[in-house]
């Protein structure tokens, strides 16, 4: 991070004038002396993360082990991608947050549009039942939840982990307040028109939803790819894993190969992290409105 | 069908039979629409929700393995709650977790949205930098920290080790481990409740801030009587969700400690997937289960009046 003050021309005491009535004159780079160490602390982990990972594991395991890789060893990479089965867990996690997303955005938008603007017996209590559901903790339901996809004969299989994951009352809700802030007309005259309920939702509704439906995305995104708890019950297989289950288990088995740990780690929190520098705004967004208006 | 003439001082569509007919139909067809639309939500939240929740509280009055038919036990397991010292020390390592996590998180969340939300440089570029361990999931920063944190060739100690300090236990240290864990979420929690707070304070409105000013209100004044009161309502909610995430931790934990060393780390929710899933005593884990569902019931039900009010006071400002 580099301290930046200000061009020295701004400084000027008619400058100051105009200023200083607005807000309280500190000298600009203090607070880059206090930001800039602790932005650095935060992105240190990260950072070491991704050096580990191309460190050759006689440099790590050497005491006191070495802070900076004397060359570039891909070793760990070629082992996590060869020898371990890293790209099979890969294929996994991408098969069950990808079927997440796509089905909560088809079974949310649904649900939440006969929530906000079709009438039909009972939708009252099953939007308060859905609404509750949402305060339910997953501990409460995780060992039912297994019971049934024991009895489904979905465990070990990645079916398992897509079944509970298909919708949540949370995409529902969400669609149903945005589609409830859109005005009716738009879908009237659609509907006067002729066009089916699904017609209205699909070239009406939908197009104007797109920062809802990113919301739903994102969040289905992060959380199914992030997750560890539901995958550790629901898999034992090694060919089912995750990339979260393989990760931890491939820890506690390579305890020395830590290079290869290290690699496989990047592996697993680079979807994320990409996903997340491409779409940052829609992710803070995401995260801070469903928050706030919830 | 003759038709009857229809008097004029009705409106048309309470005599009119067809109409009212189609009516009906376009009311029916409409009401199979919505039900075709719902049911694929409410079968799978219904059915691994609501279902479970009732399931659960009749598995905590059971002996249950989860494999041989279960038998009746009525209040049992709760006793053996109540005197379970290993349940005993999770309440308390999970209490010990929350009260250090929850108001350190948000405090310097807080701090840390107060000086972004100055006009300086860069401001974009700190708000990724202390926002993006968040995207990171509990078993990578586990992983991660495990190594960095490793007594013997962790970066940690090499540092450490360098400034002359001796070498630190950390997560294999039973006095130290679960401070390492408040730590690390601390590292990763911490860029929600900033991010949150940024976008609370865009909503301060600009016309009392400037008020208070002309009336000649210092930065600090301005803070604690125009700024937090309005960021009220949002600390309410970050405490609420903080709270429920520190209750529930668990990837964390299985990742780095396992509960351990020595019982130091085992928290309610490790306790639970240890009962259910490693000892197969699936109805004293449901009773567990059953007893932090309570505890975040009544924290959700007390949090939700505390934010009542404090919007109804931000309103009243």
């Amino acid at each position: 991070m580099t301290l930046t003050a200000l061009p020295e021309a701004t400084r000027t005491p008619a400058a100051e004038a105009v200023v200083r009535p607005r807000r309280v004159r500190l000298p600009f780079s203090a607070w880059h002396l206090l930001l800039a160490p602790l932005a650095a602390l935060f992105a240190l982990p990260l950072l070491w993360l991704l050096v580990t990972s191309v460190m050759s594991d006689a440099e790590i395991n050497r005491f006191p082990p070495a802070l900076w890789p004397s060359d570039l060893d891909l070793g760990g990479y070629r082992y996590v991608l060869g020898n371990a089965m890293f790209p099979r867990w890969l294929l996994n996690s991408l098969i069950v947050s990808g079927v997440a997303v796509v089905s909560n955005l088809v079974f949310g938008a649904l649900g939440g549009y006969a929530f906000a603007r079709m009438r039909f017996g009972g939708s009252r209590v099953l939007l308060v039942l859905m609404l509750a559901t949402m305060a339910v903790p997953f501990q409460l339901t995780m060992i039912p939840t297994f019971l049934v996809m024991k009895q489904l004969g979905l465990i070990d299989t990645l079916g398992a982990l897509i079944v509970p994951s298909l919708v949540t009352p949370f995409a529902v809700f969400l669609l149903r307040q945005f589609f409830l802030s859109l005005p009716r007309e738009l879908e009237e005259a659609a509907w006067m028109d002729g066009c089916s309920r699904l017609r209205v939702l699909w070239s009406v509704v939908l197009p104007l939803a797109r920062p809802a439906l990113a919301t739903v995305a994102v969040l289905t995104f992060l959380t199914t790819w992030n997750d560890l708890s539901w995958p550790l019950i629901a898999i034992n297989h090694d060919t089912q894993y995750t990339l979260q289950l393989g990760l931890t288990t491939f820890q506690g088995q390579h305890h020395t190969r830590w290079s290869a740990v290290m690699a496989g780690n990047v592996i697993t929190v680079l979807p994320v992290l990409l996903a997340f520098l491409a779409a940052q705004k829609t992710f803070i967004r995401s995260l801070t409105t469903s928050g706030l208006k919830g | 069908m003759p038709r009857l003439p229809t008097p004029l001082t009705l409106p048309p569509d309470r005599t009119d039979p067809r109409r009212k007919r189609t009516l009906r139909r376009r009311r029916r067809t409409e009401s199979a629409t919505a039900w075709a639309f719902v049911s694929p939500a409410v079968l799978v939240i219904l059915g691994l929700s609501v279902v479970p929740v009732i399931w659960s509280l009749l598995l905590s009055f059971r002996a249950s393995d989860l494999v041989t038919p279960s038998r009746w036990v009525g209040l049992d397991n709760y006793r053996a709650l109540a005197q379970d010292p290993h349940f005993h020390e999770a309440v308390r390592n999970t209490l010990v977790y929350t009260l250090l996590y929850v108001p350190l998180s948000i405090v310097a969340g807080l701090a840390l949205a107060l000086v972004l939300n100055r006009r300086i440089r860069f401001v974009g570029l700190y708000r990724t930098l202390f926002f993006v361990p968040f995207v990171v999931s509990a078993t990578a920063q586990g992983v991660l920290f495990s190594f960095v944190l490793d007594p013997q060739f962790g970066a940690a100690n090499s540092v450490l080790h360098r400034l002359g300090v001796s070498a630190q236990g950390f997560l294999t240290d039973p006095s130290q481990a679960l401070y390492v864990l408040v730590a690390i979420t601390l590292w990763s929690g911490t860029g929600l409740c900033t991010v949150v707070y940024l976008a609370a304070l865009q909503d301060v409105p600009q016309e009392l801030t400037e008020a208070a000013r002309l009336d000649g209100a210092r930065r600090r004044h301005l803070l604690r009587h125009v700024t937090l009161p309005a960021l009220a309502p949002v600390s309410v909610f970050l405490v609420l969700w903080q709270t429920i995430q520190a209750l529930q931790v668990f990837d964390l934990v299985y990742v780095t400690t396992k509960g351990g060393p020595l019982g130091s780390t085992t928290v309610i929710v490790y306790f639970i997937w240890e009962q259910a899933f490693k000892n197969f005593t699936a109805g004293y884990g449901a009773a567990a289960a059953y007893v932090l569902a309570l505890a975040l019931f009544v924290m959700a039900a007390l949090l939700r009046i505390a934010r009542g009010r404090a919007r109804t006071e931000a309103a009243a400002r």
